[in-house]
């Protein structure tokens, strides 16, 4: 094993892992404040549209960045909308999310089928001496440089500041935070208008700096990965790094293997994710044990 | 004959006077009626502070009513409050926090999954947005030193035992505030060796000047921490009396005194035993999951043709025993049998087959499915009776259930109408109907008249005692001792999970079967 | 009794009306979301209504969508009536397609008589066992049955695949991996000469099923005890631990119906894109018609519909199909906007 392969594989995966990463983060928010988003894949779906749209139309990937950052938290709160002012079944709205993510992207994106685009310019490592390969290979986007600092500000949010406390209040015993004086919808609002707001980077990331083209459905089914990430990290950002790296890591792994002569199929690589969440939370049901924000989708987690 | 506790003073702490000073807290004629149900007719209540005040009285008195009408939760139909003197409205929970009064219930409003800190953190008014530890953790700390909370602040709430949170429960009422604290039946939950943790906590408090409102039916834990006892009875503040001037005799005198008649038991009813028992438990135990009550060591057999009664405050164990019985508890010692054959491992399904009809307290929850028609609720759990083919045979359904309904005197409601829209006592008497119509054998009522009219808990206590003299087994749980003495041929007391007295007719009097059911010594049959 | 036949007839009338409205507005929003997107869509509803109804063919084409609808929302509703939730159609619909192409690859040379419920029996089982693990692990409860189904959703297209490209792949077809083509003894026969296919059979059949068990069978009023009342269903002796595994099998195994006729009748191979999301929209489907089994019928026609609706719109104007899903969700969302419980036979 060279390192040229060892380092390839960790750049695949940190590449691949970012907009995990970000999608998690965002869903992981939205979760702890009791609020399970299926549709998840719809609003990457729309990120990655109105992002490559915006970027096309201006010249500019960071306005297209943050054009997809806005659509996501917008098309969230519409979803927000019918779970908390509404009350309606969070499965059901979810996959209404997920349903109207599908169409629209497609309809924002088709105009665009086949663009290029330059792309989220990459910067190599601070630091790094000029070595070929080296330098090539640990060039990243602004995304990625900024994916595990923004974990670690989620951890922050939640865990030492007031909104954060308050925030796991409601999504653990909603009762108890109102007794206490707090307004429970009003946090789930807050909470689902970053989760879109990340869910909407993350799509950009795919289409503006991965693959810096679009395609229908070009998310491949991150969303639900996204889902089953955040269960995997038991709800705690710091561990999502992990495990969107590690998750992120699959693919990149297997077409590594394959150069290197291991014949491993690409779909039982990538079957390892979510056999590894099922399997974590088989562990916790025979254990009783519950890490989920009590209160989360109520329909959605509870065994009784 | 049990030794009275003397007039000594609390061991747990100062036998001084309590420090002086204007009440905390003071109640005017307060009135509450729950429709035509008088709750509470209170003259006057107060409670001072360094003090520990016992609202002592039955099931029923009133202690909780009385209690949320000072902590917000209800609004009285008439009185007044005083905090420290001065006249308030208390109209939410919050309102009463900010005055300072602050309540712990039976069920904590901690969220488990957080720390001790951020549930005492929630709580406050002031925190900042950036969360520091500084001033909240010491105090947290110094308080825990104090009250013994082994617990760290960072632990999630959870990890820690039921005594463990109350004491966070508590300790977050008084870090938000309040000076006055009503504890609602606190060793409820708690082991037995759990409460000496609570009263060590309560007496560090009343050592600081703060007012509990100690609300209990528990003589014991009167007789051993509270300055004052307030004894209630059937809403009413009977006395309001200081804890040196009482003992246990004088407190169940006030509690039960003349509430009660024993009523006359229907004259030349025969009593059959035959043949073997119905049910025999001998030495069972269960497991108790959270929440629940475990039985221990219970032994009880129940002839054909008799009424036993289980008489107890609720949570002590009714429940349980009647899924034991069910088959929806297995036990994990001891042996059970019906009708001689060991039973013990049998399915629900097998036991209703076997002939025995269960009553619930609660039919819309346990009985019942809401969204179901009447006829399809008379269907269930009836066992291959009514089966034909893969159908119900709804004509011999109709027809057997309509007779049952009419045996019983029941008006037979529409089979047609959702169960949902029938009141309490129709839906009562519809699974009264189902389980009588086909002649059980043994039959478990769990509180049956609970939530019924008069004239429908006549019909129902008419039933059970018809079922007894057509050679059925009755189990009756029930808190309603009227009840119990009127139709049972002999009573137990179900006291935390055990049987703690036996009585035969002759002692059917509160005066002897009270005692058991609040954990105090039995009076001797002799005196 | 007359009377209450009629008060029936009345409220489905009522309820029928109250949704036609509800497709009315939907119909309306995607209108107005196509026209800002510089398309015609009037033209496109005229012209697919044209199709559907004033065309032998196009309506055939109709039914044809409708059948694996029908499967998988019946797979969705089973299960519901006892308060369980499969969103695991679409992978037991593979599953179910997996084991039936087994079973073609393995009897090649038989005959049809034999060949073709040999299949079918496969497609049940294969779904049915790949939704049992989520009842099992229900029933034990360990894991809710929402979130397992839902991750077997994604696991079972990948099994497919592997087999696809690996050792069933089909060596007369370089291009791209698909199974062998199934014998013609394998492959369920359309009626006369249009495209429906047999499997229009199968899903009336579930349906008929479904409302003859809920409806008059001691089983399905158990199953809706269940679904009503667990803990008094529990209390009353009704084995719910068996109901849970027996009825989500039987769900899995009717989407696995839909996945067999799929590579039978449809495909005639084992195929990596089996499914454009049947799996969610039967369960869509089965949300919207209250689960009915009539109102099921309905809602599959009424999505088969919108699924013409989506190529005329992919034909003339260039529009991907994809977009016919925000339709989809213009429903689902004045649906769930107006009553939080959602459904509408509540």
């Amino acid at each position: 094993m060279n390192t040229a392969l060892i380092v390839g594989v960790v750049a695949s995966s940190i590449l691949s892992g970012t907009s995990l990463l970000y999608a998690t983060l965002g869903e992981l928010v939205g979760e702890r404040a009791g609020i399970v988003n299926l549709g998840l894949e719809g609003i990457l779906l729309i990120g990655a549209a109105t992002g490559f749209a915006v970027s096309v139309l201006t010249g500019n990937p960071y306005i297209g960045l943050i054009a997809a950052a806005v659509a996501g938290a917008a098309v969230n709160l519409i979803f927000a909308y019918l779970v908390v002012e509404r009350r309606a079944n969070q499965l059901a709205a979810g996959l209404c999310l997920m349903f109207f993510g599908l169409g629209l992207s497609a309809l924002i994106g088709r105009p665009f089928i086949g663009a290029l685009i330059g792309g989220l310019p990459r910067m190599p490592l601070p630091g790094l001496a000029v070595n070929g390969t080296g330098a090539r290979l640990l060039s990243y986007d602004i995304l990625v440089y900024l994916a595990a600092p923004t974990a670690g500000l989620i951890w922050w949010l939640l865990f030492r500041t007031r909104w954060g406390l308050v925030l796991r209040a409601v999504g653990e015993n909603p009762a108890s935070a109102y007794a206490a004086g707090y307004r429970p919808a009003s946090l789930q609002y807050q909470a689902l208008a970053l989760a879109g707001f990340m869910g909407g980077i993350a799509g950009a990331h795919i289409s503006i700096a991965l693959t810096r083209t679009w395609a229908e459905g070009m998310t491949g089914g991150r969303g639900f990965i996204a889902i089953a990430l955040v269960i995997f990290a038991r709800w705690n950002p710091l561990l999502a790094i992990a495990g969107a790296l590690l998750f992120g890591g699959a693919e990149a792994l297997q077409l590594q293997l394959q150069a290197a002569g291991a014949d491993v199929s690409p779909f039982l690589m990538n079957m390892v994710p979510y056999l590894l969440t099922l399997l974590v939370l088989i562990v916790w049901g025979w254990n009783r044990q519950s890490v989920a924000p009590a209160a989360l989708g109520r329909t959605f987690f509870g065994v009784e | 004959m049990p030794a009275s506790q003397s007039k000594g003073a609390s061991p747990f702490g100062a036998s001084m006077p309590h420090s002086g000073g204007p009440a905390l807290l003071e109640a005017y004629g307060i009135v509450k009626r729950f429709g035509s149900l008088l709750a509470n007719d209170i003259g006057f209540f107060d409670v001072r502070p360094g003090e520990v005040i016992a609202l002592l009285g039955e099931n029923g008195a009133g202690k909780s009513t009385l209690a949320k009408i000072l902590y917000g939760y209800y609004a009285a139909d008439a009185g007044e409050i005083r905090v420290q003197g001065a006249r308030r409205e208390i109209s939410s929970p919050r309102d009463a926090r900010a005055l300072g009064i602050g309540m712990v219930f039976q069920n904590f409003t901690l969220i488990p999954a957080l720390s001790v800190f951020e549930n005492i953190a929630l709580f406050q008014n002031d925190l900042p947005a950036v969360m520091r530890r500084g001033d909240l953790l010491d105090r947290i700390r110094a308080y825990s030193e104090r009250f013994q909370i082994a617990a760290d602040p960072w632990q999630p709430v959870r990890q820690l035992a039921v005594g463990e949170q109350q004491k966070v429960e508590i300790l977050k009422q008084i870090l938000a505030g309040a000076r006055v604290l009503i504890l609602d039946e606190p060793t409820k939950v708690l082991a037995p060796q759990e409460c000496d943790g609570l009263f060590r906590t309560i007496a560090e408090l009343r050592a600081e000047g703060f007012g509990i409102v100690l609300i209990t039916h528990k003589l014991r834990e009167v007789l051993d921490s509270a300055d004052r006892v307030a004894v209630m009875r059937q809403g009413r503040i009977v006395d309001i009396v200081d804890r040196a001037r009482v003992s246990q005799e004088s407190l169940l005198e006030l509690m039960f005194e003349g509430a009660l008649t024993a009523p006359s038991r229907p004259a030349g009813v025969p009593v059959q035993h035959s043949g073997a028992d119905a049910l025999t438990l001998a030495g069972v135990s269960t497991v108790a999951g959270a929440g629940e009550v475990a039985l221990r060591d219970l032994s009880i057999n129940i002839r054909p043709g008799e009424v036993v009664g289980i008489a107890g405050v609720s949570g002590n164990g009714q429940r349980e025993l009647g899924e034991l019985i069910l088959g929806l508890r297995q036990p994990r010692t001891g042996t059970k049998r019906l009708w001689g054959e060991d039973a013990s491992r049998w399915s629900t399904a097998t036991v209703r087959e076997r002939g025995v009809a269960a009553i619930p307290d609660d039919p819309l929850a346990l009985a019942c499915v809401p969204a179901l028609t009447v006829r399809e609720n008379l269907a269930l759990g009836t066992g291959r009776r009514y089966r034909a083919g893969f159908a119900v045979d709804w004509n011999r359904l109709d027809g057997d259930m309509a007779r049952s309904f009419a045996r019983l005197g029941f008006p037979r409601p529409g089979f047609e109408t959702r169960a949902a829209t029938l009141s309490g006592g129709n839906l009562q008497r519809v699974v009264l109907a189902r389980e009588l119509a086909l002649n059980p054998k043994l039959i478990v009522a769990l509180y049956p008249t609970r939530g019924l009219d008069a004239r429908s808990t006549m019909t129902v206590r008419a039933l059970l005692a018809g079922a007894r003299n057509d050679g059925a087994a009755v189990l009756l749980m029930s808190e309603d001792l009227d009840e119990l003495f009127a139709i049972s041929d002999r009573l137990l007391v179900l006291y935390r999970g055990t049987i703690a007295g036996e009585f035969g007719p002759a002692d059917f009097h509160p005066e002897a079967v009270g005692p058991p059911m609040v954990g105090a010594g039995r009076k001797s049959d002799a005196a | 009794m007359p009377r209450s036949a009629a008060l029936c007839l009345e409220s489905a009338l009522g309820a029928a009306l109250r949704f036609a409205l509800i497709a009315l507005i939907a119909f309306g929003a995607f209108a107005a979301l196509l026209m800002a997107a510089g398309m015609d869509p009037l033209k496109a509803y005229l012209d697919t209504i044209l199709y559907v109804f004033g065309n032998g063919y196009g309506f055939s084409e109709l039914l044809v969508r409708m059948i694996p609808l029908l499967l998988t929302a019946v797979a969705a509703a089973l299960p519901s009536r006892m308060g369980l939730i499969n969103v695991g159609g679409e992978g037991q619909l593979y599953m179910g397609a997996w084991l039936a192409t087994a079973g073609a690859l393995a009897l090649a040379d038989q005959p049809a008589f034999i060949l073709l419920p040999v299949l079918t029996l496969l497609g049940f089982i294969g779904g049915g066992l790949w939704a049992l693990i989520a009842g099992a692990l229900r029933a034990l409860r360990l894991v809710n049955e929402t979130i397992s189904t839902l991750l077997l959703n994604y696991i079972a297209p990948m099994i497919v695949s592997f087999f696809i490209f690996g050792p069933w792949r089909d060596p007369q077809s370089s291009s791209y991996p698909q199974s062998p083509a199934f014998a013609d003894a394998a492959r369920l026969p359309n009626f006369l000469h249009t495209r429906i296919n047999a499997g229009l059979i199968y899903g009336l059949v579930c349906l008929i099923l479904y409302w003859l068990l809920m409806t008059r069978t001691r089983w399905g009023l158990e199953m809706r005890a269940i679904g009503g009342n667990p803990e008094a269903a529990r209390q009353l002796g009704l084995p719910v631990f068996r109901y849970i595994l027996v009825v989500m099998f039987a769900a899995g195994g009717v989407a696995g119906l839909a996945g067999m006729v799929e590579v039978s009748a449809v495909q005639g191979r084992l195929v990596s894109e089996l499914s454009p999301g049947y799996g969610f929209v039967g369960f869509l489907v089965a949300w919207l018609a209250g689960t009915s089994a009539s109102g099921i019928v309905v809602m599959a026609f009424l999505f088969a519909f919108i699924s013409s609706v989506g190529d005329i719109l992919q034909i003339t104007q260039g529009l991907p199909f994809a977009v016919i899903n925000v339709l989809m969700a213009a429903i689902l969302f004045i649906v769930l906007g107006r009553r939080p419980a959602g459904s509408l036979a509540r």
